[in-house]
C-alpha cells in the first residue's frame, strides 16, 4: 500500500491468532497502525476488538487460559516474544479502561503513582510531571486546588480525563483505550474526545469504540471487526462512506450490531 | 541495599507462595506428630484394650485401664445432647431471623449473637459451675450438678451461634420465588416454611450442623469445668462424664513425659483429630453439593 | 410461626444472661486496684495485673507470628495462585485446619515449641501455638478482603507498568487493609480466650513478675479464671475475684470483637465502585 510507505508504522500486527481455552477469540488479525494517529476498533459486541487491544501491552498475560500466536511488532521488536519486560512495554504502552478506574489516593497520587512505580523519586520532577500530564488532560483548572483531595469524590467524566492524566503522565508512546466514553454523559464525551484529537499530536492512540459518531469524528483509520476477523481496514472516511466489504456498509449503516 | 523493582517482584512471589506452605506443613505436622506419639502408646497397649476398652483408669492402682471407649463415649454423649438442644433452636432462631423478623428485632438480635460467638470457652464453663450446676442439682433433685446434662447444655450455647449464622444465610439463599410460588397456591407461611423453605435450605443447614457438632466436640474448657470428669463409662446424663478433650487436658500435666499415659493420650488426640477431620470433610462434601444445588 | 420467635427469644435471653451475669457480679470487683496489682494471700485477695499484662503481651507473641504469615498467604492464594492441585492441597489444608480443636493445638505446641524446639514453656511456644490456631482465620478474612479489591485497580496499575507485587502493595493491600484488619482482630480475640493451646505451652498458675522476655513463663486471664474456679483451695472465697476475672476478660475479648465490627462498618463503603 502506498499509504505504509508514506507514514512509518508504530504497531505492525501480523497474523495474530488468540484462543480462550478451546476457544478462538483472534482469527489471523493483520493490521498495522502508523504513528501518532488515531485508529478505532469498531464492530459488534464480542467481535474481538477489545480482546485485540488489550492484546497490544499485554494484558492478556493476567489470565492463564489465553494463548497468543502470530506477531505484535512495536517500532519492528515483537512483543509477544516470551523475554519482553511487561513492565516496560506497558509503560510505553498505556491504557484507559472502559469504567473510569482511578486508585482510591488523592489525585496527585493518582498521576504521580505511573512514576513513582517505574522508579522516578525526584519530587520535583514528579510535581512538575503530574501538573503537565493534568494540564494536557483539561482537567487542571477544575482540580488545581484539591490535588489532595480523593480522587473517588471527581465526577465520573473527571475521573476518566484523570486516569488518561494518569496515563499520559509515564510518557508512553501508544495509549490504548477501551471504550472511555461508555460510562459517561455527552459533555463528558465530548471533552474526551476533544483531549484525544490534541493527544494524537505526541502519542499513538487505538481506541475501541461503540459509537460510531465517535469513530468518524476522532479517528484518522478504523478497523472494522466481526466475530473474531478483521473484516475491514482503512481510511475512516473510506470505511464509512465507501467500504469494500457488504458487512462493513451493512454494520456502519446500523442494520446489525 | 536497594533492588529493583523486578528482582523485588521475584522474591515477593517465592516469600507467598512460602508461606502458604506453611499451612500444608502445620496439618501435616499436626497429623504425622499425632500419629507417631499415637502409635507409641501401643508399644505396651494392646490395640484391642484401647480401642474396645471400656475403662479409661491410667493410674489404677493395681493395673493402668487405657479402654478409650469410656472418653469418646463421653464425648458423644456431650456432644450429640448438645446438638438434640441446639438443632431445634438454632434452626428455629435462624428462620426467625431470615424470615420474620422485624429490621429493628433483627438489628438487635444478629449482633448479640455475633458476640456471643466470642465467648471464652473458659467464661461458659464458669458459668456452668456457678450458675447451671446448683439450679441442674436444685430441679433434678442431685448432689452435685457437675454432669453431662451440664455440659450438653454448655455446649449447645456454644454451638448455636455457628448454626444460626450458618443456617440463616443457607434459608436467605432461597430464591425468592419459590416462597412466593407457594403463597400463589394458597399455602400459609407455616406451611411453606415447613414444605417449601427449609427442604431447600436443608444442605446448608446440615453443613451449619456439623459446623457446630465440630465445634462443641472439640471444645476442652467447658466440659472440663462443667462435667465432674468421672472416670468411669457414662451412665447417662445425669452422670458426671470425662469427654477425651477434657482427658487430655487433665492428665496430660500429670503425666511425665515419654511414659505409656503420655503416648496414650497422643493416641486420644489422634482419634479426635481423625473424628473432627471427617467432620470436616463431610461438611464440605456438603457444602459443595450445596453450591451445585443453587446454582 | 410463634415456635420461631419462642427458639430467638430463648437464645437471645439465654445470651443476655450470660453477658449479665458476669457483667453484675464482677463489676463491684473490678477496680483500679484489681487492674493494676499482683494476686496476694494465695490469690484471695489483690489483683490480676500479671494475668492481664500476660494475656496482652501473648497476643502480640500471636499476632507478631499471625500477621505476616496469614497475610502473605492470604496474597499468594488471591493475587497468585492458579488453579491447580498445590492451590486445593493448600486450600483444603487451611479449611481443615480451622476446624482442628484447640487442644490438639495445644499437644502440637507442647511437643513441637517446647520439647522439639526446646523453646519450654515460654510466651514464645504459647504465643506460636496461639498463632498456628488464628491462621486459619486470618488467611480466610484476608482472601475475602483481598478478593472484594476491584479487579479494575490492578488492572490500572499494572497498565502503568507496575510489576506484580508493585501493584499489591501500592494498591490492593491499602484497599483490602480494614476487612484484614477485621480478620486480625476477630483473630486475636479468640486466641486471648483460648486455655486449651497455653495450658501446656507456658501459662504459669501463679507468678510474683510480669514476664520480662518472651521465653518466660505468664499468667493469662482464661487460664487464671479456670484456676479460680475449679483449682484454688477455697473456691467460694475466690468467686468474687473469679466474677472479677471472667469480666475482664470479656472486657479484653469484646472489646477485640467490637473494634474489628467498627473497623469493618467504618471502611465497608471505602474501595467499592
Amino acid at each position: 500500500m502506498i499509504l505504509s510507505l508514506l507514514i512509518s508504522n508504530k504497531i505492525e500486527i501480523q497474523h495474530l491468532d488468540l484462543f480462550y481455552g478451546a476457544k478462538q477469540a483472534l482469527k489471523s488479525v493483520s493490521l498495522s497502525i502508523p504513528e501518532k494517529s488515531v485508529v478505532a476498533l469498531i464492530g459488534p459486541s464480542g467481535c474481538g476488538k477489545s480482546t485485540l487491544l488489550r492484546s497490544i501491552n499485554r494484558m492478556h498475560d493476567l489470565d492463564p487460559k489465553v494463548r497468543l500466536d502470530g506477531e505484535i511488532l512495536l517500532d519492528g521488536h515483537n512483543i509477544l516474544h516470551g523475554n519482553t519486560n511487561l513492565n516496560k512495554l506497558r509503560r510505553r504502552v498505556g491504557m484507559v479502561f472502559q469504567k473510569p478506574n482511578p486508585f482510591p489516593k488523592s489525585i496527585y497520587d493518582n498521576v504521580a503513582y505511573g512514576l513513582e512505580v517505574n522508579g522516578i523519586h525526584d519530587k520535583t520532577r514528579i510535581r512538575a510531571a503530574v501538573e503537565e500530564s493534568i494540564r494536557e488532560s483539561y482537567l487542571w483548572d477544575e482540580v488545581k486546588n484539591d490535588l489532595d483531595k480523593p480522587a473517588l469524590d471527581l465526577s465520573g467524566g473527571q475521573q476518566q480525563r484523570l486516569c488518561i492524566a494518569r496515563a499520559i503522565a509515564v510518557e508512553p508512546e501508544v495509549i490504548l483505550m477501551d471504550e472511555p466514553c461508555s460510562a459517561l454523559d455527552p459533555i463528558s464525551t465530548a471533552k474526551i474526545e476533544a483531549l484525544i484529537l490534541r493527544l494524537k499530536e505526541r502519542f499513538t492512540i487505538v481506541i475501541v469504540t461503540h459509537n460510531m459518531q465517535q469513530a468518524q469524528r476522532v479517528a484518522d483509520f478504523t478497523a472494522f471487526m466481526y466475530l473474531g476477523e478483521l473484516i475491514e481496514f482503512g481510511r475512516t472516511s473510506a470505511i464509512f462512506e465507501q467500504p469494500n466489504q457488504e458487512l462493513t456498509r451493512n454494520y456502519v449503516s446500523g442494520h446489525f450490531g | 541495599m536497594k533492588i529493583s523493582a523486578t528482582r523485588a517482584d521475584k522474591l515477593a512471589t517465592v516469600v507467598f507462595q512460602f508461606s502458604a506452605w506453611l499451612s500444608v506443613v502445620v496439618l501435616a505436622g499436626i497429623f504425622t506428630l499425632l500419629l507417631y506419639n499415637g502409635f507409641k502408646a501401643f508399644d505396651r497397649i494392646r490395640p484391642q484394650e484401647f480401642f474396645l476398652g471400656y475403662t479409661w483408669n491410667p493410674s489404677g492402682y493395681s493395673a493402668p485401664h487405657y479402654g478409650v471407649l469410656s472418653l469418646l463415649g463421653s464425648t458423644l454423649l456431650v456432644t450429640c445432647g448438645a446438638m438434640v438442644i441446639a438443632i431445634p433452636l438454632g434452626i428455629g432462631t435462624a428462620a426467625y431471623l431470615s424470615e420474620s423478623a422485624p429490621p429493628r428485632v433483627y438489628q438487635i438480635l444478629k449482633p448479640v449473637i455475633e458476640l456471643f460467638a466470642g465467648i471464652p470457652s473458659v467464661a461458659l464453663g464458669f458459668i456452668g459451675i456457678t450458675i447451671l450446676s446448683p439450679v441442674l442439682a436444685h430441679v433434678f433433685g442431685l448432689s452435685n450438678g457437675l454432669i453431662a446434662l451440664n455440659g450438653a447444655i454448655l455446649l449447645a450455647l456454644m454451638a448455636l451461634p455457628t448454626i444460626i449464622t450458618v443456617s440463616e444465610d443457607a434459608i436467605r439463599a432461597v430464591p425468592k420465588t419459590f416462597r412466593e410460588a407457594s403463597f400463589a397456591v394458597g399455602a400459609t407461611r407455616e406451611t411453606t416454611l415447613w414444605r417449601v423453605t427449609l427442604p431447600a435450605a436443608m444442605s446448608g443447614i446440615i453443613t451449619a450442623v456439623m459446623l457446630g457438632f465440630g465445634r462443641a466436640l472439640g471444645e476442652t474448657m467447658t466440659v472440663l469445668m462443667a462435667t465432674g470428669n468421672a472416670l468411669a463409662f457414662p451412665g447417662g446424663f445425669f452422670e458426671p462424664v470425662r469427654t477425651m478433650t477434657a482427658a487430655i487436658a487433665i492428665e496430660l500435666g500429670e503425666t511425665a513425659q515419654h511414659t505409656t499415659h503420655y503416648y496414650a493420650l497422643f493416641a486420644v488426640g489422634a482419634l479426635l483429630f481423625a473424628i473432627s477431620l471427617l467432620v470436616n470433610i463431610l461438611s464440605e462434601t456438603i457444602a459443595r453439593r450445596f453450591r451445585y444445588s443453587q446454582s | 410461626m410463634r415456635w420461631l420467635f419462642l427458639c430467638a427469644v430463648l437464645v437471645f435471653l439465654l445470651c443476655c444472661f450470660v453477658f449479665w451475669d458476669i457483667a453484675s457480679k464482677g463489676f463491684g470487683v473490678v477496680s483500679l486496684e484489681f487492674l493494676l496489682t499482683s494476686p496476694r494471700k494465695g490469690m484471695t485477695e489483690g489483683g490480676i495485673f500479671p494475668a492481664i499484662v500476660g494475656t496482652i503481651y501473648v497476643s502480640l507473641v500471636t499476632a507478631v507470628f499471625v500477621i505476616p504469615f496469614g497475610v502473605a498467604t492470604a496474597i499468594y492464594l488471591s493475587e497468585y495462585a492458579r488453579d491447580t492441585w498445590v492451590t486445593r492441597l493448600i486450600r483444603a489444608a487451611i479449611r481443615n485446619l480451622a476446624g482442628v480443636p484447640s487442644i490438639i493445638y495445644g499437644l502440637f505446641g507442647v511437643a513441637i515449641f517446647v520439647d522439639g524446639l526446646g523453646m519450654g514453656p515460654s510466651l514464645l511456644a504459647s504465643g506460636l501455638t496461639l498463632g498456628l490456631l488464628t491462621l486459619p482465620y486470618v488467611v480466610a478474612a484476608g482472601e475475602e478482603a483481598l478478593r472484594h479489591v476491584p479487579g479494575s485497580y490492578r488492572e490500572g496499575a499494572l497498565a502503568l507498568g507496575a510489576t506484580h507485587w508493585q501493584s499489591i502493595r501500592t494498591v490492593v493491600l491499602p484497599v483490602a487493609t480494614p476487612g484484614i484488619v477485621t480478620g486480625v482482630l476477630l483473630g486475636l480475640s479468640r486466641a486471648a480466650g483460648e486455655t486449651a493451646p497455653i495450658l501446656f505451652t507456658g501459662v504459669a498458675f501463679y507468678l510474683r513478675y510480669v514476664p520480662s522476655s518472651v521465653w518466660d513463663e505468664f499468667m493469662a486471664l482464661p487460664y487464671h479464671l479456670f484456676i479460680l474456679a475449679t483449682q484454688h483451695h477455697a473456691i467460694h472465697q475466690v468467686r468474687p475475684l473469679a466474677y472479677g476475672t471472667a469480666l475482664v476478660l470479656l472486657g479484653f475479648v469484646f472489646s477485640l470483637n467490637l473494634m474489628a465490627f467498627w473497623v469493618r462498618k467504618k471502611y465497608s463503603v471505602y474501595g467499592q465502585q
